[in-house]
Protein backbone atom coordinates (compact mmCIF):
# COMPACT_ATOMS: atom_id res chain seq x y z
CA UNK A 1 0.00 0.00 0.00
CA UNK A 2 1.34 3.36 -0.98
CA UNK A 3 0.90 5.43 2.15
CA UNK A 4 2.23 8.63 0.63
CA UNK A 5 -0.56 8.96 -1.95
CA UNK A 6 -3.24 11.47 -1.01
CA UNK A 7 -6.40 9.85 0.41
CA UNK A 8 -8.57 12.34 -1.45
CA UNK A 9 -7.72 13.82 -4.83
CA UNK A 10 -10.11 16.23 -6.49
CA UNK A 11 -9.29 17.90 -9.81
CA UNK A 12 -11.50 20.38 -11.63
CA UNK A 13 -14.63 18.92 -10.09
CA UNK A 14 -17.77 20.15 -11.82
CA UNK A 15 -21.37 19.45 -10.92
CA UNK A 16 -24.14 21.18 -12.82
CA UNK A 17 -27.90 21.06 -12.42
CA UNK A 18 -29.21 22.45 -15.68
CA UNK A 19 -27.31 25.66 -16.24
CA UNK A 20 -26.48 26.06 -12.54
CA UNK A 21 -23.02 25.00 -11.43
CA UNK A 22 -23.30 23.81 -7.84
CA UNK A 23 -19.61 22.91 -7.83
CA UNK A 24 -17.36 24.71 -10.30
CA UNK A 25 -13.81 23.53 -11.03
CA UNK A 26 -12.94 22.69 -7.45
CA UNK A 27 -9.55 21.09 -6.83
CA UNK A 28 -7.92 19.95 -3.60
CA UNK A 29 -6.09 17.07 -2.01
CA UNK A 30 -6.15 15.55 1.46
CA UNK A 31 -3.04 13.75 2.67
CA UNK A 32 -3.21 10.61 4.79
CA UNK A 33 -3.79 11.52 8.42
CA UNK A 34 -4.75 15.07 7.61
CA UNK A 35 -7.92 16.87 8.68
CA UNK A 36 -9.21 19.15 5.96
CA UNK A 37 -12.00 21.61 6.70
CA UNK A 38 -14.31 22.76 3.94
CA UNK A 39 -15.79 26.13 4.85
CA UNK A 40 -18.39 28.20 3.11
CA UNK A 41 -21.82 29.76 3.37
CA UNK A 42 -25.03 27.73 3.00
CA UNK A 43 -25.57 26.62 -0.57
CA UNK A 44 -21.92 27.19 -1.47
CA UNK A 45 -21.43 23.63 -2.67
CA UNK A 46 -19.84 22.04 0.40
CA UNK A 47 -22.36 19.24 0.76
CA UNK A 48 -22.52 18.60 -2.98
CA UNK A 49 -18.74 18.20 -3.00
CA UNK A 50 -18.68 15.90 0.01
CA UNK A 51 -21.59 13.80 -1.33
CA UNK A 52 -19.79 13.32 -4.65
CA UNK A 53 -16.78 12.04 -2.72
CA UNK A 54 -19.00 9.74 -0.63
CA UNK A 55 -20.46 8.24 -3.81
CA UNK A 56 -23.95 9.67 -3.30
CA UNK A 57 -23.88 11.96 -6.31
CA UNK A 58 -22.41 11.65 -9.77
CA UNK A 59 -20.08 14.37 -10.95
CA UNK A 60 -20.61 16.15 -14.25
CA UNK A 61 -16.89 16.22 -15.03
CA UNK A 62 -13.49 16.39 -13.44
CA UNK A 63 -11.53 13.83 -11.50
CA UNK A 64 -12.14 12.47 -8.03
CA UNK A 65 -10.39 9.71 -6.13
CA UNK A 66 -11.07 8.64 -2.55
CA UNK A 67 -8.58 6.09 -1.19
CA UNK A 68 -7.50 5.65 -4.79
CA UNK A 69 -10.99 4.71 -6.01
CA UNK A 70 -13.42 6.64 -8.18
CA UNK A 71 -16.27 7.33 -5.71
CA UNK A 72 -18.85 6.88 -8.48
CA UNK A 73 -17.73 3.25 -8.78
CA UNK A 74 -16.82 2.37 -5.19
CA UNK A 75 -17.91 -1.09 -4.08
CA UNK A 76 -18.49 -2.60 -0.65
CA UNK A 77 -14.76 -3.06 0.03
CA UNK A 78 -14.29 0.65 -0.53
CA UNK A 79 -17.27 1.58 1.64
CA UNK A 80 -15.89 -0.58 4.46
CA UNK A 81 -12.91 1.80 4.66
CA UNK A 82 -15.07 4.94 4.89
CA UNK A 83 -17.01 6.53 7.69
CA UNK A 84 -19.82 8.85 6.70
CA UNK A 85 -21.69 11.30 8.90
CA UNK A 86 -24.35 12.88 6.71
CA UNK A 87 -25.71 16.35 7.23
CA UNK A 88 -29.20 15.15 8.06
CA UNK A 89 -29.94 12.63 10.78
CA UNK A 90 -31.74 9.58 9.45
CA UNK A 91 -33.18 7.23 12.03
CA UNK A 92 -36.22 5.05 12.20
CA UNK A 93 -35.25 4.83 15.85
CA UNK A 94 -37.02 1.75 17.17
CA UNK A 95 -33.77 0.30 18.44
CA UNK A 96 -31.54 1.32 21.31
CA UNK A 97 -28.21 3.06 20.90
CA UNK A 98 -26.32 -0.12 21.77
CA UNK A 99 -28.45 -2.32 19.50
CA UNK A 100 -27.92 0.06 16.58
CA UNK A 101 -24.16 0.23 17.05
CA UNK A 102 -23.78 -3.51 17.62
CA UNK A 103 -25.77 -4.16 14.46
CA UNK A 104 -23.80 -1.70 12.32
CA UNK A 105 -20.50 -2.95 13.73
CA UNK A 106 -21.37 -6.28 12.11
CA UNK A 107 -21.20 -4.70 8.65
CA UNK A 108 -17.47 -3.98 8.98
CA UNK A 109 -14.51 -6.34 8.88
CA UNK A 110 -12.61 -4.68 11.72
CA UNK A 111 -14.99 -2.60 13.83
CA UNK A 112 -14.26 -0.66 16.99
CA UNK A 113 -15.60 -1.86 20.33
CA UNK A 114 -19.24 -0.80 20.70
CA UNK A 115 -18.85 0.24 24.32
CA UNK A 116 -15.76 2.32 23.56
CA UNK A 117 -17.56 4.16 20.79
CA UNK A 118 -20.60 4.79 23.02
CA UNK A 119 -18.27 6.24 25.67
CA UNK A 120 -16.36 8.28 23.10
CA UNK A 121 -19.54 10.06 22.00
CA UNK A 122 -20.68 10.46 25.61
CA UNK A 123 -23.79 8.32 25.44
CA UNK A 124 -22.98 5.82 28.22
CA UNK A 125 -26.10 6.71 30.14
CA UNK A 126 -28.27 6.50 27.03
CA UNK A 127 -26.89 3.21 25.69
CA UNK A 128 -30.11 1.36 26.49
CA UNK A 129 -32.47 4.10 25.31
CA UNK A 130 -34.45 3.90 22.07
CA UNK A 131 -32.92 6.28 19.55
CA UNK A 132 -36.25 7.98 18.87
CA UNK A 133 -36.43 9.00 22.52
CA UNK A 134 -33.11 10.88 22.36
CA UNK A 135 -32.77 14.63 21.95
CA UNK A 136 -31.61 16.09 18.63
CA UNK A 137 -28.05 16.57 19.85
CA UNK A 138 -27.92 13.04 21.25
CA UNK A 139 -29.15 11.59 17.96
CA UNK A 140 -26.44 13.53 16.21
CA UNK A 141 -23.93 11.79 18.47
CA UNK A 142 -25.39 8.45 17.39
CA UNK A 143 -24.73 9.54 13.78
CA UNK A 144 -21.14 10.28 14.67
CA UNK A 145 -20.85 6.96 16.50
CA UNK A 146 -22.15 5.10 13.43
CA UNK A 147 -19.66 7.00 11.31
CA UNK A 148 -16.66 5.77 13.30
CA UNK A 149 -17.81 2.28 14.37
CA UNK A 150 -16.22 0.67 11.32
CA UNK A 151 -12.75 2.07 12.13
CA UNK A 152 -12.65 4.14 8.93
CA UNK A 153 -9.43 5.22 7.23
CA UNK A 154 -11.30 8.17 5.77
CA UNK A 155 -14.00 9.95 7.74
CA UNK A 156 -16.48 12.40 6.21
CA UNK A 157 -18.15 14.77 8.65
CA UNK A 158 -20.83 17.02 7.16
CA UNK A 159 -21.66 19.68 9.77
CA UNK A 160 -21.29 17.13 12.56
CA UNK A 161 -21.85 19.35 15.59
CA UNK A 162 -25.10 21.04 14.57
CA UNK A 163 -27.36 20.99 17.62
CA UNK A 164 -24.56 20.26 20.12
CA UNK A 165 -24.31 22.24 23.33
CA UNK A 166 -20.87 23.77 24.06
CA UNK A 167 -19.88 20.91 26.33
CA UNK A 168 -20.83 18.31 23.74
CA UNK A 169 -18.82 20.17 21.11
CA UNK A 170 -15.73 20.20 23.33
CA UNK A 171 -16.18 16.48 23.89
CA UNK A 172 -16.61 15.94 20.15
CA UNK A 173 -13.41 17.85 19.39
CA UNK A 174 -11.60 15.61 21.84
CA UNK A 175 -12.96 12.57 20.02
CA UNK A 176 -11.83 13.90 16.63
CA UNK A 177 -8.36 14.65 18.04
CA UNK A 178 -8.08 11.05 19.21
CA UNK A 179 -9.15 9.82 15.75
CA UNK A 180 -6.53 12.09 14.19
CA UNK A 181 -3.98 10.68 16.57
CA UNK A 182 -4.82 7.19 15.35
CA UNK A 183 -4.16 8.37 11.81
CA UNK A 184 -7.72 8.79 10.48
CA UNK A 185 -7.97 11.18 7.54
CA UNK A 186 -10.90 13.54 7.89
CA UNK A 187 -12.91 15.79 5.62
CA UNK A 188 -15.00 18.16 7.70
CA UNK A 189 -17.55 20.74 6.68
CA UNK A 190 -18.66 23.18 9.31
CA UNK A 191 -20.21 26.57 9.94
CA UNK A 192 -18.22 27.01 13.11
CA UNK A 193 -14.92 28.69 12.35
CA UNK A 194 -13.59 27.90 15.80
CA UNK A 195 -14.26 24.25 15.08
CA UNK A 196 -12.25 24.44 11.86
CA UNK A 197 -9.48 26.25 13.73
CA UNK A 198 -9.49 23.64 16.52
CA UNK A 199 -9.51 20.57 14.31
CA UNK A 200 -8.34 21.44 10.83
CA UNK A 201 -4.79 21.15 9.53
CA UNK A 202 -5.79 22.86 6.32
CA UNK A 203 -8.97 24.44 5.08
CA UNK A 204 -10.60 25.39 1.84
CA UNK A 205 -13.13 28.18 1.54
CA UNK A 206 -15.83 27.51 -1.00
CA UNK A 207 -18.35 30.11 -2.21
CA UNK A 208 -20.68 30.03 -5.18
CA UNK A 209 -19.34 26.58 -6.04
CA UNK A 210 -15.77 27.85 -6.38
CA UNK A 211 -12.78 27.27 -4.13
CA UNK A 212 -11.82 30.85 -3.31
CA UNK A 213 -8.97 30.06 -0.96
CA UNK A 214 -7.13 27.05 0.33
CA UNK A 215 -4.26 26.63 2.71
CA UNK A 216 -3.10 25.93 6.24
CA UNK A 217 -5.63 27.26 8.75
CA UNK A 218 -3.22 29.91 10.03
CA UNK A 219 -2.36 31.05 6.51
CA UNK A 220 -5.86 31.36 5.10
CA UNK A 221 -6.55 34.69 3.42
CA UNK A 222 -2.82 35.40 3.08
CA UNK A 223 -0.46 37.22 5.39
CA UNK A 224 -2.12 40.52 4.57
CA UNK A 225 -5.48 39.42 5.99
CA UNK A 226 -3.81 38.83 9.35
CA UNK A 227 -2.25 42.26 9.70
CA UNK A 228 -3.56 43.79 12.95
CA UNK A 229 -5.97 46.68 12.71
CA UNK A 230 -5.65 49.74 14.92
CA UNK A 231 -8.95 51.52 15.33
CA UNK A 232 -9.65 54.85 17.02
CA UNK A 233 -11.71 58.00 16.66
CA UNK A 234 -10.24 61.31 15.66
CA UNK A 235 -12.54 64.34 15.62
CA UNK A 236 -15.57 62.07 15.78
CA UNK A 237 -14.52 60.12 12.68
CA UNK A 238 -13.66 56.41 12.98
CA UNK A 239 -10.21 55.56 11.70
CA UNK A 240 -8.96 52.06 10.80
CA UNK A 241 -5.37 51.42 9.99
CA UNK A 242 -3.69 48.12 9.20
CA UNK A 243 -0.16 47.86 10.42
CA UNK A 244 2.45 45.28 11.30
CA UNK A 245 3.65 47.61 14.05
CA UNK A 246 0.54 48.51 16.03
CA UNK A 247 2.56 49.53 19.07
CA UNK A 248 4.46 52.17 17.09
CA UNK A 249 1.24 53.48 15.59
CA UNK A 250 -0.40 53.79 18.99
CA UNK A 251 2.72 55.54 20.32
CA UNK A 252 2.55 58.00 17.43
CA UNK A 253 -1.08 58.72 18.24
CA UNK A 254 -0.01 59.63 21.77
CA UNK A 255 2.60 62.23 20.81
CA UNK A 256 0.45 65.16 21.79
CA UNK A 257 -0.33 63.49 25.09
CA UNK A 258 -4.10 63.05 24.54
CA UNK A 259 -5.65 59.65 24.83
CA UNK A 260 -7.19 58.61 21.44
CA UNK A 261 -10.90 57.94 21.76
CA UNK A 262 -12.17 54.36 21.34
CA UNK A 263 -8.71 52.88 20.82
CA UNK A 264 -8.62 49.18 19.84
CA UNK A 265 -6.02 46.84 18.42
CA UNK A 266 -7.68 43.99 16.56
CA UNK A 267 -6.01 40.82 15.39
CA UNK A 268 -8.35 39.36 12.74
CA UNK A 269 -9.77 36.02 13.87
CA UNK A 270 -10.31 33.14 11.45
CA UNK A 271 -13.92 34.23 11.41
CA UNK A 272 -13.00 37.78 10.35
CA UNK A 273 -10.72 36.47 7.62
CA UNK A 274 -13.33 34.01 6.41
CA UNK A 275 -16.11 36.61 6.33
CA UNK A 276 -13.89 38.98 4.38
CA UNK A 277 -13.00 36.26 1.87
CA UNK A 278 -16.65 35.41 1.29
CA UNK A 279 -17.68 39.08 1.11
CA UNK A 280 -14.89 39.88 -1.37
CA UNK A 281 -15.94 36.93 -3.49
CA UNK A 282 -19.57 38.08 -3.46
CA UNK A 283 -18.54 41.58 -4.57
CA UNK A 284 -16.30 40.19 -7.28
CA UNK A 285 -19.03 37.95 -8.69
CA UNK A 286 -21.50 40.84 -8.65
CA UNK A 287 -19.07 42.91 -10.66
CA UNK A 288 -18.62 40.01 -13.02
CA UNK A 289 -22.36 39.61 -13.46
CA UNK A 290 -22.80 43.34 -14.00
CA UNK A 291 -20.41 43.28 -16.90
CA UNK B 1 1.91 9.13 14.12
CA UNK B 2 1.81 5.45 15.00
CA UNK B 3 2.29 2.72 12.46
CA UNK B 4 -1.07 1.09 13.23
CA UNK B 5 -2.79 3.53 10.93
CA UNK B 6 -2.95 1.26 7.91
CA UNK B 7 -4.59 -1.50 9.96
CA UNK B 8 -7.45 -2.58 7.68
CA UNK B 9 -5.18 -4.31 5.17
CA UNK B 10 -7.12 -7.55 5.64
CA UNK B 11 -10.01 -5.91 3.83
CA UNK B 12 -8.21 -5.80 0.54
CA UNK B 13 -7.82 -9.58 0.43
CA UNK B 14 -11.44 -10.70 0.59
CA UNK B 15 -14.11 -9.03 -1.46
CA UNK B 16 -17.02 -8.11 0.79
CA UNK B 17 -19.57 -8.07 -2.01
CA UNK B 18 -19.09 -11.54 -3.45
CA UNK B 19 -19.08 -13.58 -0.24
CA UNK B 20 -22.35 -15.49 0.02
CA UNK B 21 -21.59 -16.46 3.62
CA UNK B 22 -21.23 -12.83 4.62
CA UNK B 23 -24.45 -11.91 2.78
CA UNK B 24 -26.33 -14.62 4.69
CA UNK B 25 -24.80 -13.81 8.08
CA UNK B 26 -25.67 -10.15 7.71
CA UNK B 27 -29.08 -11.16 6.37
CA UNK B 28 -29.81 -13.10 9.53
CA UNK B 29 -28.59 -10.16 11.60
CA UNK B 30 -30.96 -7.93 9.61
CA UNK B 31 -33.89 -10.30 10.26
CA UNK B 32 -33.39 -10.07 14.04
CA UNK B 33 -33.03 -6.31 13.84
CA UNK B 34 -36.11 -5.91 11.61
CA UNK B 35 -38.38 -8.17 13.68
CA UNK B 36 -37.38 -6.41 16.89
CA UNK B 37 -38.04 -2.97 15.43
CA UNK B 38 -41.34 -4.16 13.89
CA UNK B 39 -42.86 -5.16 17.20
CA UNK B 40 -41.76 -1.89 18.80
CA UNK B 41 -43.87 0.12 16.37
CA UNK B 42 -47.36 0.38 17.80
CA UNK B 43 -49.03 1.33 14.54
CA UNK B 44 -47.57 -1.49 12.46
CA UNK B 45 -48.44 -4.03 15.12
CA UNK B 46 -52.06 -2.89 15.05
CA UNK B 47 -52.74 -2.13 11.39
CA UNK B 48 -50.64 -4.91 9.94
CA UNK B 49 -50.23 -7.61 12.52
CA UNK B 50 -53.44 -7.65 14.55
CA UNK B 51 -55.80 -6.33 11.87
CA UNK B 52 -56.94 -9.72 10.49
CA UNK B 53 -57.58 -11.04 14.02
CA UNK B 54 -59.56 -7.94 14.89
CA UNK B 55 -61.63 -8.19 11.70
CA UNK B 56 -62.23 -11.92 12.19
CA UNK B 57 -63.45 -11.25 15.72
CA UNK B 58 -65.76 -8.46 14.58
CA UNK B 59 -67.31 -10.59 11.81
CA UNK B 60 -67.62 -13.62 14.04
CA UNK B 61 -69.41 -11.62 16.76
CA UNK B 62 -71.53 -9.47 14.41
CA UNK B 63 -72.87 -12.42 12.42
CA UNK B 64 -72.86 -14.98 15.24
CA UNK B 65 -76.53 -15.84 14.67
CA UNK B 66 -76.21 -16.39 10.92
CA UNK B 67 -75.21 -19.48 9.02
CA UNK B 68 -73.12 -19.10 5.89
CA UNK B 69 -73.57 -22.68 4.72
CA UNK B 70 -76.52 -24.71 3.48
CA UNK B 71 -79.31 -26.08 5.70
CA UNK B 72 -77.68 -29.53 5.78
CA UNK B 73 -74.20 -28.13 6.33
CA UNK B 74 -74.29 -24.97 8.51
CA UNK B 75 -71.17 -22.82 8.63
CA UNK B 76 -70.38 -20.19 11.25
CA UNK B 77 -69.30 -16.68 10.36
CA UNK B 78 -65.86 -17.31 11.86
CA UNK B 79 -65.39 -20.40 9.67
CA UNK B 80 -66.62 -18.55 6.60
CA UNK B 81 -64.29 -15.57 7.12
CA UNK B 82 -61.20 -17.50 8.27
CA UNK B 83 -59.71 -18.11 4.77
CA UNK B 84 -60.32 -14.50 3.76
CA UNK B 85 -58.63 -13.16 6.87
CA UNK B 86 -55.61 -15.41 6.29
CA UNK B 87 -55.36 -14.07 2.73
CA UNK B 88 -55.71 -10.53 4.06
CA UNK B 89 -52.84 -11.28 6.44
CA UNK B 90 -50.65 -12.26 3.48
CA UNK B 91 -51.42 -8.96 1.80
CA UNK B 92 -50.94 -6.84 4.92
CA UNK B 93 -47.77 -8.51 6.22
CA UNK B 94 -46.28 -8.59 2.75
CA UNK B 95 -47.41 -5.83 0.44
CA UNK B 96 -48.75 -3.17 2.81
CA UNK B 97 -46.00 -3.66 5.39
CA UNK B 98 -43.12 -3.63 2.86
CA UNK B 99 -44.43 -0.81 0.70
CA UNK B 100 -44.89 1.54 3.66
CA UNK B 101 -41.82 0.39 5.57
CA UNK B 102 -39.38 0.86 2.68
CA UNK B 103 -40.96 4.14 1.55
CA UNK B 104 -40.46 5.43 5.11
CA UNK B 105 -36.87 4.18 5.20
CA UNK B 106 -36.21 5.91 1.91
CA UNK B 107 -37.57 9.22 3.15
CA UNK B 108 -36.11 9.21 6.68
CA UNK B 109 -32.58 8.63 5.42
CA UNK B 110 -32.19 5.02 6.57
CA UNK B 111 -31.52 3.79 3.03
CA UNK B 112 -29.12 6.64 2.38
CA UNK B 113 -27.19 5.59 5.45
CA UNK B 114 -27.06 1.97 4.25
CA UNK B 115 -25.80 3.21 0.88
CA UNK B 116 -22.72 4.52 2.68
CA UNK B 117 -21.97 1.27 4.51
CA UNK B 118 -20.70 -2.10 3.26
CA UNK B 119 -24.15 -3.67 3.82
CA UNK B 120 -24.99 -5.77 0.73
CA UNK B 121 -28.42 -5.11 -0.80
CA UNK B 122 -28.99 -8.87 -0.73
CA UNK B 123 -28.63 -8.93 3.08
CA UNK B 124 -31.08 -6.05 3.33
CA UNK B 125 -33.64 -8.01 1.30
CA UNK B 126 -33.02 -11.18 3.29
CA UNK B 127 -33.80 -9.10 6.38
CA UNK B 128 -37.02 -7.76 4.87
CA UNK B 129 -38.21 -11.15 3.62
CA UNK B 130 -37.32 -12.73 6.95
CA UNK B 131 -39.27 -10.09 8.83
CA UNK B 132 -42.30 -10.64 6.58
CA UNK B 133 -42.00 -14.38 7.00
CA UNK B 134 -41.66 -14.34 10.79
CA UNK B 135 -44.47 -11.86 11.34
CA UNK B 136 -46.64 -13.53 8.69
CA UNK B 137 -46.30 -16.97 10.31
CA UNK B 138 -47.06 -15.56 13.77
CA UNK B 139 -50.03 -13.67 12.38
CA UNK B 140 -51.49 -16.70 10.59
CA UNK B 141 -50.97 -18.82 13.70
CA UNK B 142 -52.80 -16.25 15.79
CA UNK B 143 -55.71 -16.00 13.33
CA UNK B 144 -56.09 -19.78 13.18
CA UNK B 145 -55.85 -20.08 16.97
CA UNK B 146 -58.46 -17.41 17.59
CA UNK B 147 -60.80 -19.00 15.02
CA UNK B 148 -60.34 -22.46 16.45
CA UNK B 149 -60.13 -21.82 20.19
CA UNK B 150 -62.17 -18.63 20.37
CA UNK B 151 -64.94 -19.43 17.89
CA UNK B 152 -64.83 -23.22 17.65
CA UNK B 153 -63.99 -23.39 13.95
CA UNK B 154 -63.21 -26.94 12.93
CA UNK B 155 -59.79 -27.15 11.29
CA UNK B 156 -58.97 -29.57 8.47
CA UNK B 157 -57.42 -32.84 9.58
CA UNK B 158 -56.07 -34.11 6.23
CA UNK B 159 -52.33 -33.52 5.78
CA UNK B 160 -52.94 -32.73 2.09
CA UNK B 161 -54.98 -29.66 3.11
CA UNK B 162 -52.16 -28.41 5.31
CA UNK B 163 -49.69 -29.03 2.52
CA UNK B 164 -51.83 -26.81 0.28
CA UNK B 165 -51.96 -24.25 3.08
CA UNK B 166 -48.16 -24.31 3.34
CA UNK B 167 -47.45 -23.65 -0.31
CA UNK B 168 -50.22 -21.08 -0.73
CA UNK B 169 -48.87 -19.31 2.35
CA UNK B 170 -45.21 -19.35 1.27
CA UNK B 171 -45.92 -18.40 -2.33
CA UNK B 172 -48.49 -15.82 -1.28
CA UNK B 173 -46.44 -14.07 1.36
CA UNK B 174 -43.34 -14.03 -0.85
CA UNK B 175 -45.23 -12.61 -3.83
CA UNK B 176 -46.96 -10.08 -1.63
CA UNK B 177 -43.69 -8.92 -0.06
CA UNK B 178 -41.88 -8.63 -3.40
CA UNK B 179 -44.77 -6.61 -4.84
CA UNK B 180 -44.63 -4.42 -1.73
CA UNK B 181 -40.94 -3.74 -2.30
CA UNK B 182 -41.71 -2.80 -5.91
CA UNK B 183 -44.65 -0.63 -4.80
CA UNK B 184 -42.45 1.23 -2.28
CA UNK B 185 -40.97 3.18 -5.19
CA UNK B 186 -44.34 4.80 -5.85
CA UNK B 187 -44.94 7.17 -2.88
CA UNK B 188 -43.05 10.42 -3.25
CA UNK B 189 -42.48 10.75 0.48
CA UNK B 190 -42.71 8.69 3.65
CA UNK B 191 -45.68 10.74 4.80
CA UNK B 192 -47.69 9.93 1.69
CA UNK B 193 -46.82 6.23 1.83
CA UNK B 194 -49.77 5.16 3.95
CA UNK B 195 -52.12 7.33 1.87
CA UNK B 196 -50.91 5.66 -1.33
CA UNK B 197 -50.60 2.09 -0.13
CA UNK B 198 -53.52 1.50 2.24
CA UNK B 199 -56.27 2.38 -0.29
CA UNK B 200 -54.70 0.00 -2.84
CA UNK B 201 -54.63 -2.77 -0.26
CA UNK B 202 -58.15 -1.99 0.94
CA UNK B 203 -59.74 -1.99 -2.52
CA UNK B 204 -58.00 -5.27 -3.32
CA UNK B 205 -59.38 -6.81 -0.13
CA UNK B 206 -62.94 -5.75 -0.95
CA UNK B 207 -62.93 -7.06 -4.52
CA UNK B 208 -60.98 -10.25 -3.80
CA UNK B 209 -63.34 -12.03 -1.44
CA UNK B 210 -61.82 -11.03 1.89
CA UNK B 211 -64.62 -8.98 3.44
CA UNK B 212 -67.37 -9.73 0.91
CA UNK B 213 -68.09 -13.29 -0.22
CA UNK B 214 -66.46 -13.62 -3.63
CA UNK B 215 -69.44 -15.49 -5.12
CA UNK B 216 -71.69 -12.52 -4.22
CA UNK B 217 -69.77 -10.16 -6.49
CA UNK B 218 -70.95 -9.49 -10.08
CA UNK B 219 -69.14 -11.53 -12.70
CA UNK B 220 -67.39 -8.55 -14.27
CA UNK B 221 -65.93 -7.60 -10.88
CA UNK B 222 -64.88 -11.20 -10.26
CA UNK B 223 -63.10 -11.16 -13.61
CA UNK B 224 -61.42 -7.86 -12.80
CA UNK B 225 -60.29 -9.10 -9.37
CA UNK B 226 -58.85 -12.21 -11.04
CA UNK B 227 -56.16 -10.02 -12.60
CA UNK B 228 -54.69 -9.47 -9.13
CA UNK B 229 -53.03 -12.05 -6.91
CA UNK B 230 -55.10 -11.58 -3.73
CA UNK B 231 -58.16 -13.22 -5.28
CA UNK B 232 -56.08 -16.32 -6.00
CA UNK B 233 -54.51 -16.43 -2.53
CA UNK B 234 -57.98 -16.20 -0.95
CA UNK B 235 -59.21 -18.97 -3.26
CA UNK B 236 -56.33 -21.20 -2.21
CA UNK B 237 -57.14 -20.57 1.44
CA UNK B 238 -60.83 -21.37 0.83
CA UNK B 239 -59.82 -24.74 -0.61
CA UNK B 240 -58.04 -25.50 2.65
CA UNK B 241 -60.62 -24.29 5.18
CA UNK B 242 -64.09 -24.38 3.56
CA UNK B 243 -66.21 -27.54 3.12
CA UNK B 244 -66.03 -29.25 -0.27
CA UNK B 245 -69.61 -28.20 -0.98
CA UNK B 246 -68.41 -24.61 -1.45
CA UNK B 247 -66.30 -25.55 -4.49
CA UNK B 248 -69.21 -25.03 -6.92
CA UNK B 249 -69.45 -21.37 -5.86
CA UNK B 250 -66.00 -20.64 -7.29
CA UNK B 251 -65.62 -18.98 -10.67
CA UNK B 252 -64.91 -22.14 -12.64
CA UNK B 253 -66.88 -24.21 -10.12
CA UNK B 254 -63.49 -25.49 -9.04
CA UNK B 255 -60.84 -24.52 -6.46
CA UNK B 256 -58.46 -24.40 -9.42
CA UNK B 257 -55.27 -24.77 -7.39
CA UNK B 258 -53.07 -24.81 -10.53
CA UNK B 259 -54.61 -21.45 -11.38
CA UNK B 260 -53.71 -20.20 -7.88
CA UNK B 261 -50.10 -21.28 -8.38
CA UNK B 262 -49.79 -19.86 -11.89
CA UNK B 263 -51.45 -16.47 -11.24
CA UNK B 264 -49.54 -15.89 -7.99
CA UNK B 265 -46.30 -17.13 -9.55
CA UNK B 266 -46.66 -14.74 -12.49
CA UNK B 267 -47.10 -11.84 -10.08
CA UNK B 268 -44.02 -13.00 -8.19
CA UNK B 269 -41.95 -12.90 -11.38
CA UNK B 270 -43.40 -9.50 -12.27
CA UNK B 271 -42.58 -8.19 -8.78
CA UNK B 272 -39.03 -9.49 -8.96
CA UNK B 273 -38.45 -7.83 -12.32
CA UNK B 274 -39.91 -4.53 -11.11
CA UNK B 275 -37.81 -4.64 -7.93
CA UNK B 276 -34.66 -5.43 -9.90
CA UNK B 277 -35.38 -2.50 -12.20
CA UNK B 278 -36.51 0.11 -9.70
CA UNK B 279 -34.85 -0.55 -6.35
CA UNK B 280 -31.94 1.74 -5.49
CA UNK B 281 -30.60 2.73 -2.07
CA UNK B 282 -31.07 6.32 -3.10
CA UNK B 283 -32.23 8.28 -6.08
CA UNK B 284 -28.94 9.86 -7.07
CA UNK B 285 -29.06 13.61 -7.46
CA UNK B 286 -32.47 13.98 -5.91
Amino acid sequence: MNTTAPVVQVENLLKTYGSFAAVDSVSFEIQRGETFALLGPNGAGKSTTIEILEGYRDRTSGNARVLGIDPGKGGLDWKARLGIVLQSTGESGDVTVREQLTHFAGYYPNPRSVDEVISAVGLDEKAGTLIRKLSGGQRRRVDVALGIIGRPEMLFLDEPTTGFDPEARQQFWQLIRSLKFEGTSILLTTHYLDEAAQLGDRAGVIAGGKMIDIGAIDELGGAEARVPIVRWRAGGVRRDERTDTPGALVASLMVDGTEPAGLEIIRPSLEDIYLKLVADHATASELENAR
Amino acid sequence: MSTTTSAPTAVTKSSLGSSLGRNLTLGVSRIKYEVRAYFRQGDSVFFTFLFPVVMLTIFALAFSEQSFGSDDEPLSAAAFYLPGMLAAGLLLSGLQNMAIDIAMERSDGTLKRFAGTPLPIMSYFIGKMGQVFVTGVLQATLVILVASVGFGVELPSEPSKWLTFAWVFVLGVTTSAVLGIALSALPRSGKSATAVVIPIALVLQFISGVYLGFSLLPVWLQNFASIFPLKWMAQGMREVFLPASFEVLEQSESWNLPGVAIATGLWLVFGLIMTRMTFRWIRKDS
